[in-house]
């Protein structure tokens, strides 16, 4: 490597803690969300193994419930929400597009250090004695019952809203503003329309989270009702206004995951991507949709039976788009030429589990199935589906796709290989006997249950070590192959898009060049050689 | 019925659990099938594309909006389908109809109370008789629960602050869990019961086996002397209050021109939140009972007002 790049520019902790180039900021990003995503990963296994038995033998119910809400919060808040958007977004959005940085590289800088006072914030929460709320913090009992640390929590999870707001608006003016000469918004790769769409959730809920939880500050501290129907208040206004934003912010959590599919399926498929516009225009109506189905979460609290139906056939209607995208996934892989590279594998596998845990959803927004499972184990299943079947899948991928660019290293392909085939076997084992045990009843959030549950139990528990081992993986291979990997070339996977074009490592402002770009995303001869978008 | 005529056909153990066991059926079946389609379409196309195989891939397509259009519209007019069905369902099991028997369910951290009319009262179980719809009243003491029934399929949660009704009617004598779906905190997990369905000669045995220190009504009455609801609402009272004979289930005009149906939720309400809604003619006097008065309390003294529907003012 006899060229400058962007991780040799500088050796100083200095040049990294103040950096403002995006990609060390993803890469500042990508080490905290490693801390963060094995800390969670650690209270599931607990969760696990205490599950295994249908007595409480491993932990009390305090611990149990503080386990839960942990793993929740930090997974939720502290590694999906920000998985992709912050660490592959931020390195790869001024790379696709031929710019030099995100539109305000001081701001991005910023949100890192607002992302991690909030994570500080909620760490100190868990570790000064925990949350025992879950992570939805339901009302009244995160406000005037429970003896835990919700406010600090609450204040951690708060911060970091503003973090999630300054990135998307970032995303938002960088995609308007610094696209390269020629690159028209249908010339755009399908992460950024993804992305973007992400970006336009993350901008409008976020701030109702933090309204929201600043309501349970009041009501805690000051006794001022607004949830409590003791002092006044309303339970249910709290579930109006949580999931107003926690709804959307699921599609916060798969979106940016199905823009990373794309790329995916159509780099290793050698084709174009299967009706672009269609694919495109979904995730914007996903974005649009994800706003008005929050109620579904409540079909038997007790709001009025119209407004169930009105937000049943919204949660339906949602459904439409990630069907389309499915279909288009798998249209693209017709007559192409198909590579299966580690990342392809974590690609097929996302379209698999995705489409499970879609399907699921359908019978959750189904109102008569939903009085029988909602707050049963289905509903686990179901979220684990889209959120680590999906979303984690499609990072994995993603992260494996781009790791010679960001690296300029490649990892052992066999290793690679090896750790997605288990992934996705660990993972179904975890999760798919969740199904059955939600269909026969088993409520969620218990710490000991009925001795008929316990065969699934075992199951699931069996299939979270061998989930648990496959995730540690990566950390052995990537790791070494970040200081011992084969260089690697700047295009290793024969794609077209720009980030491809410039070296990798790349330079620290990306192109030598200012790139024009001269055609259509995903291009391949009928040589099935792909044709860079500037060439 | 036409149901009796699908294979496999179990009727359930509650008029709307078959129900539901029929639309999960017919969820599962439609996934099958598309989760079929697509795993096949996967495994042929990477099979027959897979790079380095010799097969024919001469014009491929890049896009197809008849293809686009067909494939929204069939996962359209699927869903509507699904829809349709699963609404017109749990509009069924929500629907409270019968006033025959009274359960009341209060809830709280971490146990189920459930009183019977009579006022046998038991923990963590609820005794019915088969075959005969049961109307459930229900309040929470503290946070919100949720009151699940899995051999049921049915679910409702108890917010505070509120009564919910709830129907349940079981078909065949035996015991079914109870849990509480809801996180409630440290015990929520052992916050479970079990419903006991009787033959109804035995449940008739049961409730005078129970011998109840007094009807919930009778225990309602001394409470409203107690608290000196009497002393305003009895007869020959100095104050001028609204009678309260007669008014159960009855509209009351309301001091801004509407009414409202004199129920179990208005009657709650007009003693917790007595100037929320002013009776037509009267002056807004009476204290709230908030906080002085628990959920169980409550419950009687509705039961007191409702046992005087019969009586005239």
């Amino acid at each position: 490597m006899s060229e400058m790049n962007y991780l040799t520019a500088d050796y100083t902790l200095k040049s990294w803690f103040l950096t403002t180039d995006h990609k060390r900021i993803a890469i500042l990003y990508f080490a905290s969300l490693i801390f963060f995503f094995f800390i969670g990963g650690a209270a599931a296994t607990a969760i696990r193994i205490e599950l295994a038995t249908p007595q409480a033998d491993l932990v009390s119910s305090d611990i149990y419930n503080r386990l839960f809400t942990m793993h929740g919060i930090i997974m939720v808040w502290f590694f999906l929400i920000p998985s992709i958007p912050n660490t592959l977004g931020n390195f790869i959005v001024p790379l696709m597009i031929g710019a030099r940085d995100l539109a305000f590289p001081r701001l991005n800088l910023l949100s890192w250090y607002i992302f991690m006072l909030g994570g500080c914030t909620t760490l100190f929460a868990i570790f000064a004695g925990g949350i025992d709320t879950g992570w939805t913090f339901y009302t009244p009992f995160s406000t005037l019952y429970s003896n835990s640390y919700v406010i600090v929590a609450a204040a951690g999870v708060f911060i970091a809203g503003f973090s999630s707001i300054l990135t998307g608006l970032n995303f938002i003016v960088t995609i308007h503003r610094l696209r390269a000469p020629g690159l028209t918004w249908y010339r755009l790769p399908l992460f950024l329309w993804s992305l973007y769409a992400t970006s336009v959730i993350l901008v409008l809920a976020t701030p109702v989270l933090a309204i929201t939880l600043l309501l349970i500050a009041t009501e805690r501290f000051f006794g001022v009702g607004i949830f409590d129907p003791r002092i006044g208040g309303d339970p249910l206004l709290f579930q109006h206004l949580f999931w107003f934003y926690s709804h959307p912010a699921v599609y916060i959590m798969i979106l940016p995951g199905m823009g990373v599919v794309n790329e995916l399926i159509s780099c290793y498929s050698r084709k174009q991507v299967f009706g672009y516009k269609f694919v495109a225009w979904a995730s914007l109506a996903i974005a649009a949709v994800g706003f008005l189905v929050w109620g579904h979460h409540m079909f038997v609290s007790g709001q009025s039976l119209v407004a169930s139906l009105v937000f049943s056939f919204m949660s339906f209607i949602v459904a439409v788009p990630s069907a389309i995208k499915v279909f288009n996934w798998t249209a693209t892989l017709h007559k192409g030429s198909i590579h299966f590279d580690a990342p392809m594998l974590y690609a097929l596998a996302f379209i698999g589990l995705f489409t499970i845990g879609g399907l699921t959803g359908l019978f959750l927004a189904c109102l008569a199935f939903d009085v029988h499972a909602t707050d049963t184990y289905f509903v686990v299943a179901h979220f684990h589906y889209i959120m680590v079947g999906g979303m984690v899948t499609a990072y994995f991928g993603g992260l494996h796709y781009w790791w010679p660019k960001i690296t300029g290293r490649l990892y052992s392909e066999y290793w690679a290989r090896t750790a997605a085939v288990l992934i996705f076997f660990g993972f179904n084992l975890t999760f798919f006997p969740q199904f059955i045990l939600g269909a026969e009843g088993m409520p969620r959030r218990y710490h000991v249950y009925p001795p008929e549950f316990q065969l699934w139990n075992v199951l699931s528990s069996g299939g979270a070590v061998i989930l648990a081992v496959a995730y540690l993986m990566p950390l052995f291979y990537l790791g070494y192959s970040a200081f011992f990997g084969r260089r690697a070339p700047a295009n290793p996977w024969n794609a077209p898009g720009l980030e491809w074009q410039t070296s990798s490592p790349p330079p620290g402002f990306n192109f030598t060049t200012q790139p024009v770009v001269t055609r259509a995303p995903y291009q391949y001869n009928r040589d099935f050689q792909a044709e860079p978008q500037n060439a | 019925m036409w149901r009796q005529w699908i294979p496999l056909w179990q009727p359930g153990l509650s008029p709307h659990s078959g129900d539901v066991d029929l639309l999960f059926a017919g969820l599962l079946i439609a996934s099958a099938l598309v989760l079929g389609l697509l795993f096949f379409l996967l495994t042929l196309f990477c099979v027959r594309y897979r790079a380095g195989n010799q097969t024919n891939r001469d014009d491929h397509v890049a896009k197809g909006w008849h293809w686009e259009v067909g494939w929204t519209t069939a996962s359209f007019v699927c869903f509507l389908g699904l829809f349709v069905w699963g609404a017109s369902v749990y509009f069924q099991i929500y629907q409270t109809t019968s006033d025959e028997h009274d359960v009341f369910v209060v809830a709280k951290q971490w146990m189920w109370k459930t009183q019977h009319p009579g006022g046998q009262s038991e923990i963590n179980a609820l005794h019915i008789p088969v075959k005969r719809p049961v109307r459930l009243v229900m309040a929470s003491q503290d946070v919100i629960h949720s009151f699940f029934v899995p051999a049921l399929r049915l679910k409702h949660d108890v917010v505070p602050g509120r009564y919910q009704d709830l129907e349940i009617e079981v078909d065949k004598p035996g015991h079914y869990h109870l849990f509480c779906a809801e996180y409630c905190g440290t015990d929520h997990s052992g916050m479970i019961g079990e419903i006991v369905a009787m033959e109804s000669a035995d449940f008739s045995k049961w409730l005078t086996q129970q011998a109840p220190s007094s009807p919930l009504a009778d225990e309602g009455g001394m409470l409203f002397r107690e608290l000196g609801c009497s002393g305003c609402h009895g007869n020959g009272s100095k104050v001028r209050a609204p009678p309260l004979e007669g008014v159960y289930g009855k509209p009351v005009p309301l001091s801004d021109g509407t009414s409202v149906i004199a129920d179990d939720k208005y009657i709650r309400d007009s003693i917790l939140l007595p100037r929320s809604q002013i009776v037509a003619s009267y002056e807004p006097l009476m204290p709230s009972f908030e906080g002085k008065v628990s959920e169980d309390q409550l419950l009687r003294l509705v039961i007191y007002i409702k046992s005087l529907a019969g009586h005239s003012p």
